[in-house]
């Protein structure tokens, strides 16, 4: 029994720790978790509690607001896939290769992250409205973007991106080589060796980071309502339309639907949790 | 933690290699770089002294003014909070501590427009302690205070999330030891604790600034729709865009990424510091 | 200053990792806590520190009871197995700390300190080290320098977790004779941690081998290789080859293979330990004993050959070990595959569960 905890106080009663700070800590940790997180909960359940249960399932199975479950759930999925395969390619390049710019292309990786939602609604907006740089060019194509659900997608992939890209990339740092030239020098082909070695070993890794790109894409915001159009049924998003309700006074309703919204992220957040413990060690921090 | 290069690995041969590279960074150049051009570029494209009006504008200025007081209040409330509860939860042992690991996570879930719904629904006139605040002629929401509320529930992970790992990994041995020679709570994390999570909590703090500074869903449902009063820049380049005056909306957008560029820049220097301090040239003078 | 521990209980959940400890430690003395992992050898030294609470009992420094002190008050001085050495300042800013974060009015001034640190480099010989960093810094002088900083204090006890586990064979032998001749300077009480007995015999005033939260024995180094207790203590203490049989009147005897006790003895299961060093090999069986045995290897060990022998027309549960100097094995040239006999001239004999072994002597007969 070589790991000790230390810290931890005896049954006995005498409970003296031997770093300092507990009190001070738990005390100030929970006063700021029960005022800034908890607190505020218990204002949507309060006003949720004062409709009846019918009126409940009537503001939250309302068609309009149907639509708009659908096409946040759609979009965020095929963005989530979308950054599954581009995040995993750009940590593997990033990872097993050395190039000209790539500390720069790493840092890159974050700007989704450190720039402002709105900012990149607007840049996303301009870039695909059909006269923008790369509007011009799709619309050739037939391709409409700004103002459609394709543009919901995209707003949604651009800004979760990181997300794959910074959980997949310490797991791929931490792959042993020897692994990897064992089956070569067996004669496996790369792209068997990839599929049969490599892949299952980052595929917790890359689960964990689209469930997270997934989970933050069902809320965004900002990034979505420049470019996505938000006509109702078809272009509007969850968000949104708590938005909408909100600017109508129809507190109830929003928050009724804020509440859906609500469970249904708290459930995904334990989810990937559990799904973390169980197949990796925290990948927190990225 | 850097292997020796093999060569004898998946993806070596050049044809795959640069390949993969060459879309990697074709990708890189179509989703991130060209993207932060355009900001610029249209912030520019009525020239530089339309840009400037758009900068010096009043409104605008009373933008930045207010994001940068939001920032300013946040950030020093979500550090003492970050480290507190870093500490709290990697240096003792108690029930319950890995839920409040997971509960830190919360605001990362939630969407920013249920996040400022919750402080509306709070503090609101008609929420159940916003009427009791409303009756002594406090108002919380749509002023800046319920900004900075709202602010500082969104960004309150970053800090606490870069500590955690860092100073779990650390382990407590060295705050012992500090503590059998002596080292009363303040000395310990100053002298012992604090250098070695140095550049972690800059890092932290400054992802906290970036995102305080760039808040939008949260803060539009709580701010309202007094314009001009409580817009905050993000707030400001919605305001500007949806008015058609897109170089205005960029010229403050372009603010924004400039802040964003130089939090990536800052985070640069951070990782090439934490690495340069985890492997300085090991130099044992003999064998004893 | 004398350490007395009295009746410790220390429980991690529902794991029990010390059973009702007692303990005297007298004062100035060397004493080593000797066990495999999982025996509570780390935890005790942990509840003397005060890093550890026990849930009953009592620690005493000098007869004054300590239990309710917390480590900081406690003064004595800890080192770690990984040496936890602040890792971002430099070996004098180290060796200083404690000196510098002494309540103002008991503190020494700047020149007074830097002073303190240069005596504690000097005295562990690497004073030209004082601006390094710790990751600059081998195993070995990490080691000197945990030691330094908490000799800086000046306690009146040291305690010491496993303090040479991590460096290699060479290194540990030298820092042993270090710490041995430190300790006989500075007259403090240590107690230090080890699963290796050889150092902890060749270190210690006093030994004392627990097993599994309890102690099996305390004694000094000689006594304690001379006449171990119990069978875990022999275990512990090296390889043992074992005789098990029944007793005939004064004879032990299993299958073959059977030796004549020099004294009476009783019991239904009895066992015979014998030492590598306590048998002798011949080609003949001796008068008192007939244990014929079949040679299986044969290895060079350092400064002595090992035989590796395996029992003929009897069992046991492990092979047999005896080792032979250079000098009688070219005299002797055995082989693979050669039949010999042991001779027992000293031997323990366990004849009822939970009691000392008897120690019995065919020598001079």
């Amino acid at each position: 029994m070589d790991k000790i905890m230390t810290g931890a106080p005896p049954k006995g009663g005498r409970a003296k720790r031997v770093l300092p700070g507990f009190s001070l800590s738990l005390g100030i940790s929970l006063l700021f978790i029960s005022l800034v997180l908890l607190l505020p909960v218990t204002g949507l359940i309060v006003q949720t509690s004062g409709m009846s249960l019918a009126e409940y399932w009537a503001v939250i199975t309302d068609e309009r607001v149907m639509a708009s479950y659908k096409v946040t759930l759609w979009a965020a999925a095929i963005a989530s896939v979308i950054n599954g395969v581009v995040g995993l390619l750009m940590a593997w390049v990033l990872v097993r290769y050395d190039f000209w710019g790539k500390r720069l292309v790493d840092a890159l990786m974050d700007l989704p992250f450190a720039l402002p939602t709105a900012v990149a609604g607007i840049t996303l907006a301009a870039l695909f409205a059909e006269n923008g740089w790369y509007g011009q060019y799709l619309a050739e194509l037939g391709i409409k973007v700004a103002y459609t659900p394709l543009g919901i997608i995209v707003a949604m992939s651009f800004t979760s991106l990181p997300f794959v890209v910074r959980t997949v990339q310490p797991v791929l740092e931490d792959l042993a080589p020897e692994d990897e030239e064992a089956a070569m020098s067996m004669g496996a082909s790369d792209l068997t060796v990839f599929r049969r070695i490599i892949f299952p070993a980052l595929w917790p890794a890359l689960m964990t980071g689209v469930a997270l790109s997934f989970t933050r894409s069902l809320g965004e915001f900002g990034a979505v309502i420049f470019i996505a159009g938000n006509t109702p049924y078809v272009s509007e998003i969850t968000s949104l339309m708590i938005f909408v309700r909100l600017q109508e006074f129809d507190y109830a309703a929003a928050s009724a639907i804020a509440s859906v919204v609500l469970m249904a992220s708290l459930v995904l957040l334990l989810g990937i949790n559990l799904w973390q413990a169980r197949y990796l060690k925290r990948l927190h921090g990225r | 933690m850097k292997q020796y290069k093999s060569s004898l690995r998946v993806g070596e041969r050049p044809w795959t290699k640069w390949l993969l590279i060459g879309t990697a960074l074709t990708l890189t150049l179509l989703i991130l770089v060209i993207p932060l051009v355009l900001i610029f570029a249209q912030a520019l494209s009525g020239g530089v002294g339309t840009a400037w009006e758009n900068l010096t504008d009043e409104y605008t200025l009373h933008a930045i003014g207010l994001t940068l007081f939001v920032a300013a209040l946040t950030v020093p409330i979500n550090l003492v909070f970050g480290v507190f509860l870093a500490w709290l939860v990697t240096r003792f042992e108690f029930p319950g501590r890995k839920a409040l690991i997971t509960l830190i996570d919360i605001p990362f879930a939630v969407s920013p427009v249920v996040a400022g719904l919750l402080y509306l629904l709070l503090y609101g006139s008609n929420g159940w302690l916003g009427s009791w605040l409303a009756d002594h002629d406090v108002q919380l929401m749509f002023a800046w205070p319920g900004i900075v509320m709202v602010t500082v529930f969104v960004t309150c992970p970053f800090v606490a999330r870069e500590l955690i790992p860092l100073m779990q990994q650390q382990g407590s041995e060295e705050e012992e030891a500090g503590v059998i020679l002596g080292a009363s709570g303040w000395q310990l994390f100053r002298r012992v604790t604090l250098p070695n999570i140095q550049w972690a909590l800059i890092y932290g703090v400054v992802l906290t600034n970036a995102r305080a500074v760039g808040e939008f869903g949260a803060v539009s449902v709580v701010a309202g729709n007094i314009r001009g009063q409580t817009n905050t820049l993000p707030l400001h380049v919605e305001l500007l865009y949806q008015d058609y005056n897109v170089v205005g909306a960029f010229v403050s957008a372009s603010l924004l990424a400039g802040i964003a560029l130089l939090t990536l820049l800052i985070k640069g220097i951070v990782e090439w510091r934490q690495s340069s301090q985890r492997s300085p040239e090991i130099n044992p003078s003999e064998v004893r | 200053m004398s350490i007395t521990v009295e009746r410790i209980n220390k429980y991690f959940g529902s794991f029990q990792a010390l059973r009702d400890i007692s303990l005297e430690i007298p004062d100035g003395k060397l004493i080593g806590l000797l066990g495999p992992s999982g025996s509570g050898k780390t935890t005790l030294l942990r509840v003397i520190a005060g890093l550890e609470n026990a849930e009953s009992g009592r620690v005493l420094f000098h007869g004054q009871d300590v239990t309710p002190l917390h480590v900081r008050e406690r003064r004595v001085g800890f080192v770690f197995q990984h040496y936890a050495l602040f890792r971002h300042m430099t070996v004098a800013q180290n060796i200083a700390f404690g000196l510098e974060v002494m309540p103002r009015k008991d503190r020494p001034n700047a020149a007074e300190i830097r002073k303190r640190v240069g005596e504690l480099l000097e005295m562990v010989q690497l004073s030209h080290l004082a601006d390094r960093f710790p990751a600059q810094l081998s195993g070995g002088q990490k080691q000197r320098i945990a030691l330094a900083r908490a000799l800086a204090m000046k306690p009146q006890i040291l305690l010491l977790d496993e303090p040479f586990g991590a460096l290699d064979a060479k290194v540990r032998k030298d820092l042993r004779r270090w710490l041995r001749a430190l300790h006989d300077e500075l007259h403090f009480t240590s107690v230090f941690v080890t699963h290796d007995q050889e150092e902890a015999l060749e270190l210690s005033d006093q030994v004392v081998v627990m097993s599994a939260g309890k102690i099996e024995q305390v004694d000094d180094p000689r006594s304690l290789y001379a006449q171990p207790e119990s069978r875990f203590v022999f275990d512990f203490l090296g390889h043992v080859n074992v005789f098990e049989g029944a007793l005939q009147g004064q004879r032990l005897a299993q299958g073959e293979g059977w030796v004549e006790l020099p004294e009476q003895a009783t019991g239904d299961t009895v066992q015979l330990y014998l030492r590598p060093h306590e048998v002798r090999l011949q080609d003949e069986p001796a008068s008192h004993a007939h244990l014929p045995l079949r040679i299986e290897s044969i290895s060079l060990i350092g400064a002595e050959v090992r035989l590796e022998l395996a029992p003929c027309g009897w069992q046991s549960e492990e092979p047999w070990e005896v080792g032979i100097s250079h000098a009688e094995f070219n005299r002797w040239q055995p082989q693979r595959g050669d039949r010999c006999y042991a001779v027992p001239d000293v031997g323990h004999l366990f004849n009822r569960e939970g009691q000392p072994p008897h120690t019995l002597s065919w020598v001079g007969r």
